[in-house]
């Protein structure tokens, strides 16, 4: 089996060393790997912003990187519900956009659902988590149970925590559109943070957010892409 | 009302500033509300209830003429003297003429967003008419002056305190007055208003057009006093709150009663059949008033007339994190959060209500509440586009998305962005862009090196 890591813009830059776990544990797992250079960014921020036409041209050619390969891989919740959801309704009717919807993959919804694997190891053994659902994760694609099932499966415990499926107030342009909103939604979000030893979610983008303001408030907490930590799963 | 929606980002940062108690005295409420509802779903198939009403609602409006003719045939019938208001000056002399005719002089209103909307009581305080709002929530907002802050619960952005206050002010309860004491200083007032009343004020939860039957629903019984004890009761309905049939009701008030505050039933439902007969007590006269003010031209917008299903029920009010850190005076006009935000431009047009379509993450909590399905996040992105399209965004933000997708349009430019990001200065256009983010979050940290670079060693 091929995959097509589209790894997206937020998380080339900001959480590189997720894309790399995600590589190292797609190739553990027997899946060869691929990593099209010419991608860039799905066009989310254009499109949640109301910029379709620049969102659209940023999707075509989105499209035309992956056109070939077999299944698409994402380690972000709302990129991969950017290309499975929305594609389709910047370009009506397409039909590649339509075959690329079925052919991708946020990655525990991945390793769960195509791969059929529940457990990868047991390297988070005693380690305390807490969850964060991406919304678009959580609520386009419907990722609520894998996550957890790959975390629990591997010895981690994945603390209950109130907010745990409350939106942190990222939202992409939102933050900076509305700072002081999304602020105080973070704050909430932080407010009811269990004592976890690391923070995790799908999303780069929630997680620089989290992890920024934690920061600003002198907090401290390992905060990693889920992918970081399903490798540890795997390598221990 | 005056719409002041425009005004939305600072007025949102100002009372995040200036009344932090409202961000708690709001988000208690609301996730209250929304812990509620969601055990209240539970204990039904929500998904097929809710499947259900939304095809109701879109048969309803799909077929809104005929159901209009036979709501206002069978409310004749029953001697009930309908109206039709094009717009709040309609509106406001037909209810004119009825005071003049009665020679109104005091008049009880039950809640009513709609009445909002239409300024029904500026317009009878106008007329030399005194008004007594009889739901508590909107006479504690009345006596404050202020507009309410939720479809379901007007005054859920106030604190115990601030009704203490206001009260020892008014009637000279104590600082510390609880909360039964403060109830019960508002019912002597109120009851006096109910047995002198000429007038009496509705809305509507619903019409329904097969026996023109008038369902209101509530909990504190006010809205019953209001509409039998005066002798003149009138109702204004928007033309969107019609249900078919009677038996429609059997899905919708407990269906309505469980978004909007979960309880299976409100405790109090009145089914309104026109005016006292003889022998009967009640109103001499029941007037309803079908009010359009923008839905029939929102009804023929096919990307936004979904948003004509709302019941009013608040549930995704409760539901929103982002009304829940303000509540709803922000946005500036009578409907609030996630359906203020695609209901208000639909009836009032964007360009006196285009930041509101933004005031959401599209987080889909909304969505997920909403008892008719009405995809809020999806027409949150139509407004949003036509914001886009009708040249609204402002400038920076056009400039920083046309810099953002050229980059990302060219992978030997994005690859130059990206050494950028780990040394050279940033581009000027996005400086407010980056400025908004790291006031509240800190630096920015790129990782050492990008995927795409470490790519290239993992290959080996
Ligand atoms: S949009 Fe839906 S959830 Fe919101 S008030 Fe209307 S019916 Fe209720």
């Amino acid at each position: 089996m091929r995959v097509a890591l589209f790894i997206t813009c937020l998380a080339d830059q900001f959480y590189a060393e997720a894309g790399v776990a995600t590589v190292r544990l797609l190739r553990a797992l027997g899946v060869e790997v691929d990593f099209p250079q010419e991608q860039t960014c799905c066009g989310q921020p254009a499109f949640n912003a109301g910029h379709w036409n620049e969102a659209r041209s940023l999707a075509l050619r989105t499209l035309g990187v992956f056109q070939e390969a077999e299944y698409v891989v994402l380690p972000s919740g709302s990129c991969a519900s950017m290309v499975k959801n929305h594609y389709l309704e910047l370009l009506p009717g397409n039909k590649e956009a339509l075959e690329l919807a079925e052919r991708t993959y946020e990655l525990s919804q991945f390793l769960v659902r195509v791969l059929g694997v529940s457990e990868l190891g047991k390297g988070l053994s005693g380690k305390k988590i807490a969850y964060h659902h991406g919304c678009h994760a959580l609520r386009e694609l419907g990722v609520r149970e894998e996550p957890l099932l790959l975390l629990k499966n591997s010895g981690a415990e994945v603390l209950p925590w109130e907010a745990a499926e409350e939106c942190c107030g990222f939202g992409g342009l939102f933050s900076v559109k509305l700072p002081e909103v999304s602020l105080a939604m973070a704050d909430r979000k932080l407010a009811t943070l269990p004592q976890a030893e690391v923070l995790t979610s799908t999303d780069a983008g929630c997680l620089l957010h989290l992890s920024g303001r934690m920061g600003k408030q002198g907090k401290g907490m390992r905060v990693v892409p889920l992918a970081t930590l399903l490798w540890e799963a795997y390598a221990g | 009302m005056r719409v002041k929606a425009k005004l939305y980002p600072k007025e949102a940062a100002r009372l995040l500033r200036e009344k932090p108690g409202v961000r708690d005295a709001v988000t208690g409420a609301t996730l209250h509300f929304e812990a509620g509802r969601k055990k209240a779903y539970q204990e039904v198939d929500a998904e097929a209830w809710r499947e259900r009403a939304k095809r109701v609602k879109d048969h309803l409006l799909t077929h809104l003429d005929q159901y209009l003719e036979l709501a206002e045939k069978r409310l004749q019938e029953k001697g009930v003297q309908v109206h039709w208001a094009e717009d709040p000056e309609e509106a406001h002399r037909i209810l004119r003429e009825i005071v003049a005719r009665r020679g109104v002089r005091r008049a009880v209103k039950a809640k009513s967003m709609l009445t909002e909307e239409l300024g029904v009581n500026p317009l009878l305080e106008a007329l030399g008419v005194e008004v007594y709002e009889t739901d508590l929530g909107e006479y504690l907002i009345q006596l404050l002056g202020e507009p309410p802050s939720h479809i379901v619960g007007p005054a859920i952005h106030l604190a115990l305190s601030d009704i203490q206050r206001l009260f020892h002010s008014r009637f000279g309860t104590p600082l510390d007055a609880s909360p039964e004491a403060l109830a019960a200083v508002a019912r002597r007032v109120l009851r006096e208003a109910f047995l002198t009343a000429e007038l009496g004020i509705s809305g509507a939860n619903f019409l329904v057009a097969e026996t023109g039957t008038l369902v209101l629903m509530e909990n504190e019984g006010n809205i019953r006093l209001a509409t039998s004890l005066p002798k003149v009761h009138v109702a204004f309905v928007g033309i969107e709150k019609l249900l078919p049939r009677l038996h429609d009701l059997a899905l919708f008030l407990p269906l309505t009663a469980r978004a909007a505050t979960g309880q299976r039933l409100s405790t109090y439902v009145s089914l309104i059949q026109g005016p006292a007969k003889e022998g009967e007590e009640g109103p001499e006269e029941v007037h309803v008033v079908l009010v359009d003010h923008g839905r029939t031209a929102l009804l023929h917008d096919p990307e936004a007339w979904e948003v004509l299903r709302c019941l009013r029920c608040g549930a995704c009010l409760n539901a929103c994190p982002v009304y829940r850190q303000t509540g709803g005076h922000p946005y500036g006009y009578v409907y609030s959060g996630p359906i203020g935000a695609v209901l208000d431009p639909g009836l009032l047009g964007l360009e006196d209500t285009h930041p509101l379509p933004y005031a959401s993450t599209l987080c889909g909590a909304c969505y997920e509440a909403c008892p008719v399905k009405i995809p809020i996040p999806k027409l949150l992105l139509t407004w949003r586009r036509r914001a886009v399209e009708q040249g609204l965004a402002q400038g920076w933000e056009r400039a920083a998305i046309q810099a953002f997708s050229k980059v990302m349009q060219s992978p030997s430019l994005y690859r130059l962005f990206s050494k950028g990001l780990r040394g050279l200065p940033l581009p000027q256009d996005w400086l407010p862009l980056l400025r908004a983010w790291t006031e509240g979050r800190g630096p920015l940290k790129p990782s050492p090196k990008p995927f795409h670079q470490l790519w290239q060693e993992l290959k080996e």
